[in-house]
């Protein structure tokens, strides 16, 4: 009898709307002499929780821990049957996969005993859990129902389980940084110890492609990230150029001079630029913007590349126009109203108004607005992966092809690879430099709104 | 300077500064407008089909069956069947004098998922087997393309894809009154295909779905726990404040770094399947949480604390307070708020290429633990390739993407009017 974890978590459902049942109808039955302190559904679901909650937690520590000794036992399993080589052993390990999970109905016989002896370790891990997580709400469904007496205080218990979960939610959000971190540096470590760190950042040139064999044709690869970070930057810039202009322009437009009725129908148009997906844009910058950019460039005699970085930054600027449009608006229209009308007391016309008075007050924010703009433009993904190149030229050149950080992840890991070669694993290096620098950027945008904020009160 | 000519240059600084703001608008609402432009004209193509009609004999002789075999095994042969034969020979008789044999007309004028058409038409009704019918077929790449017009027959026929001899053809079938166009509904019935014709987002509309409900039943509960405990029980200490700066740090991370967390985390180190919308789905709620986290504690906010008072007041503990009073009050703004996070979820693809969604599926998925490719995912894999018929069925497929986010976010400001409540 071998169950799957969500046959498992389904059976402890069951279990536990049983013993809610019975507890509830004790409770029930407790009232008619007692004044109990709980109201029948607490005890119910207090067994409820006995039951269902050690089975749930049990089978998240499972997971990953059955998955690490299985892994192990296919590797001794492997040497036992001499398959050392790294290569081979990743066959050995797809072979066997696809043969238990039925995908193929054949293996060869080389590798038929790794599958059977694989097969009964898996098999008699699963018995185990079974075993274990009957026994967990066996014992929960026994502990609560002993505990619910008429005098049990059911509704605090409850309450508290309630207020641990609601700690462990908001953690969650925690554990989602803590996980990005160290799975980012983990990775990134492992990469490190084949290629240097100074190799990494100081070096020019980025090659990741690795001899897959030993002394395989076809070099060791070089990765510096210098030529990434040019080509992320290169873009993000072209992007920052159109959107702070248009955002910023329409932003004080919209706050300062239109009318509510164009405010209306402005405002939501512009977001709907927002809520447009980075694959749509994408597709619109290489099938349209790239070949009109090329166009446009040879009629004035320019060589531009089929894949230019402006195209990319233009396209990734329109995509961030709404973000700063908005975030803009905000810190404008929060500047206060006697700000404005001091100044045209003094003869002020509107457009001195703003210029003198509302932007030099909001300036910390739209400082802000950028920043994050920026960090966003950094990050994106879609857009440069199916706009720009792949080829990483360390230049300035607006018209010519560049690759950032986010484009190479995506070709690196795109594909069924092992994390064991340092071209993979180099993604991860890329990664966590991504990840630190959004992060950088983010906090420095939080700093400028708390340290230069002005507060009117 | 005189005052009055200094005047005048102000006013002129002041128009001028509004025809920036203007100007800019414009220019937010023209890239608006050109791309929605270029998407639908690109996409016309695709939402037509051609179909060409032919008298297909259901010959015995082509149509070999075993007297003796149950409905099973018949079911099993007539899977097994050479169609195209038939299709062939119904071409044969329309261009007796061609130069081509019947497998290359087969080729040239009919869309290779039309012998499943006629295995399908078989299947349900065997007593058509000795008979003659009427039959509409989708038409090939080439054949849709010549009759609706998108060849410029200028060009010297070496530079384009669609050859004189189908063009030649064309016109004698529509002497004949073969062909017709109707809405191309392969694009909802059919998975995913290499041949443009074939090609359908039906596969993609299924894993999207699939992925958005692990999305949304893992997203919404904890966020909305999450957003009850910093707003109503969090005490103010240094552990709340690392907290809300973590989740407000989450919400500006790059999207892809969430899909190196799922492979590193979900699909490496728990040992899930790859490509399928359960570690999608995972992934995409982990991103999402910020969002509807953010906006839940917004909607918790603008619930009055009278209401608290008044039940706190009535002995209610303050658990009950928040789930029996509180919570439904809110219940609205958090649900716009996880519209908009699914809405999110929905569009995005970079985290879904890292924990390995970009495989080619051409079955629908049959559930959470099976592979599946999501509509942004299909998208960017159709751009990728190289038939420029792709081309129409790519902006179809974003027009159709659109349409759901649309709906969706329209679906959000409606729940936001009906329910918004002033205190």
């Amino acid at each position: 009898m071998n169950l799957s974890n969500l046959q498992l978590l389904g059976i402890a459902a069951l279990i536990g709307a049983i013993s809610y049942w019975v507890a509830r109808s004790r409770a029930v039955g407790y009232r008619r002499d007692h004044n109990i302190h709980s109201m029948p559904q607490y005890h119910g679901s207090y067994a409820f929780l006995w039951v269902f909650a050690p089975v749930a937690l049990f089978l998240l520590v499972y997971l990953p821990v059955s998955n690490v000794m299985l892994s192990n036992k296919l590797n001794a399993l492997m040497l036992n049957a001499g398959i050392e080589n790294a290569g081979m052993q990743a066959l050995a390990a797809n072979a066997v996969g696809n043969y238990l999970s039925g995908a193929t109905s054949s293996i060869s016989n080389k590798f038929m005993p790794i599958a059977e002896g694989y097969q009964s370790i898996e098999a008699e891990l699963g018995l185990y859990r079974t075993i274990i997580a009957i026994i967990l709400m066996a014992g929960g469904a026994f502990y609560a129902l002993k505990r619910s007496t008429a005098d049990f205080r059911a509704r605090n218990q409850v309450e508290k389980f309630v207020r641990w979960l609601m700690i462990a939610c908001a953690g969650i959000a925690v554990l989602t940084t803590f996980g990005i971190i160290l799975s980012v540096l983990f990775e990134s470590i492992r990469f490190f110890g084949k290629v240097s760190p100074m190799d990494f950042f100081f070096n020019t040139h980025w090659n990741p492609q690795t001899a897959l064999r030993e002394g395989q044709v076809g070099g060791s690869g070089s990765f510096g990230v210098i030529p990434l970070l040019t080509g992320t930057l290169l873009i993000s810039l072209i992007a920052l150029l159109v959107a702070v202009p248009i955002g910023l322009f329409s932003a004080i437009y919209l706050s300062e001079y239109a009318s509510s009725k164009i405010r209306g129908w402005a405002k939501p148009m512009l977001e709907i630029l927002a809520g447009i997906p980075t694959v749509v844009y994408g597709f619109f910058a290489a099938l349209t913007v790239a070949p009109l950019v090329r166009s446009l460039g040879q009629s004035v005699g320019l060589d531009v590349a089929s894949e230019s970085a402006l195209a990319a930054g233009l396209v990734m600027g329109i995509m961030i126009i709404p973000f700063i449009s908005s975030l803009s608006d905000d810190v404008i229209n929060a500047v206060p109203q006697s700000l404005r009308e001091g100044s045209y007391g003094l003869g002020a016309t509107k457009s001195e108004t703003i210029k003198r008075v509302l932007l030099p007050a909001a300036l910390p924010g739209i400082v802000s607005a950028v920043i994050l703009a920026a960090s966003r433009a950094i990050g994106e993904t879609m857009i440069v992966v199916m706009a720009a190149g792949l080829s990483a030229n360390l230049t300035f050149n607006p018209f010519e092809a560049v690759t950032t950080v986010t484009v190479q992840i995506v070709t690196l890991l795109t594909g069924d690879q092992e994390f064991d070669s340092a071209k993979t694993l180099s993604a991860f290096a890329l990664g966590l430099t991504l990840f630190v620098i959004t992060f950088l950027l983010n906090v420095f945008a939080l700093h400028i709104v708390k340290k230069y904020r002005e507060q009117y009160e | 300077m005189s005052d009055a000519k200094r005047l005048k240059k102000r006013h002129v600084a002041e128009k001028r500064f509004r025809a920036y703001g203007i100007i800019s608008l414009l220019l937010a609402l023209c890239f608006l407008v050109g791309f929605v432009y270029s998407i639908v004209s690109d996409a016309v193509p695709a939402f037509t089909q051609t179909e060409i009609k032919l008298d297909i004999d259901f010959d015995p002789e082509l149509i070999t069956m075993d007297p003796e075999a149950d409905e099973e095994q018949r079911a099993a042969q007539l899977r097994m069947m050479n169609y195209n034969a038939l299709i062939g020979n119904a071409l044969e008789k329309i261009f007796p004098v061609s130069e081509q044999d019947a497998y290359s007309l087969t080729n040239d004028l009919v869309s290779s998922s039309a012998q499943y058409r006629l295995m399908n038409m078989l299947l349900s009704d065997p007593e058509l087997i000795g008979t003659t019918q009427e039959v509409w077929l989708p038409a090939s790449g080439d054949l849709d393309t010549a009759f609706q017009g998108y060849v410029n027959e200028e060009l010297d026929e070496s530079n384009r894809s669609v050859k004189n001899n189908v063009l030649q053809m064309m016109v004698t079938l529509r002497g004949e009154d073969r062909l017709r166009t109707g809405f191309n509904k392969t694009m909802f019935t059919n998975g995913d295909s290499r041949s443009p014709q074939d090609a359908g987002i039906k596969g993609a509309i299924i894993g999207s779905f699939y992925t958005l409900l692990v999305t949304l039943v893992l997203s919404f509960p904890i966020a909305v726990l999450a957003a009850v405990y910093l707003e109503e029980f969090a005490p103010k200490n240094h552990f709340t404040d690392f907290l809300e700066a973590n989740i407000n740090n989450l919400a500006a991370v790059p999207s892809i770094v969430f899909g190196l967390l799922g492979l590193a985390v979900f699909i490496g180190f728990f040992g899930m399947p790859r490509s399928t919308p359960l570690v999608g789905g995972i992934v995409l709620a982990l991103m999402t949480l910020p969002t509807i986290i953010i906006s839940s504690r917004a909607a918790l906010k603008s619930v009055p604390p009278s209401i608290r008072s008044a039940a706190l007041g009535l002995g209610a503990s303050k658990m009950q307070v928040i789930f029996h009073h509180v919570l439904p009050l809110a219940l609205p703004g958090m649900l716009t708020g996880t519209i908009i996070g699914m809405a999110q979820a929905l569009g995005e693809t970079a985290p879904l290429l890292m924990i390995g969604m970009v495989a080619f599926i051409a079955d629908p998925a049959n559930g959470i633990l099976d592979p599946a490719t999501v509509m942004p995912v299909q998208i960017f894999i159709w751009s990728d390739l190289p038939d420029r018929a792709f081309v129409a069925r790519t902006s179809f497929a974003i027009i159709i993407l659109l349409g759901f986010l649309m709906v969706m976010n329209a679906l959000a400001v409606l729940l936001r009017k009906k329910f918004e409540r002033k205190w």
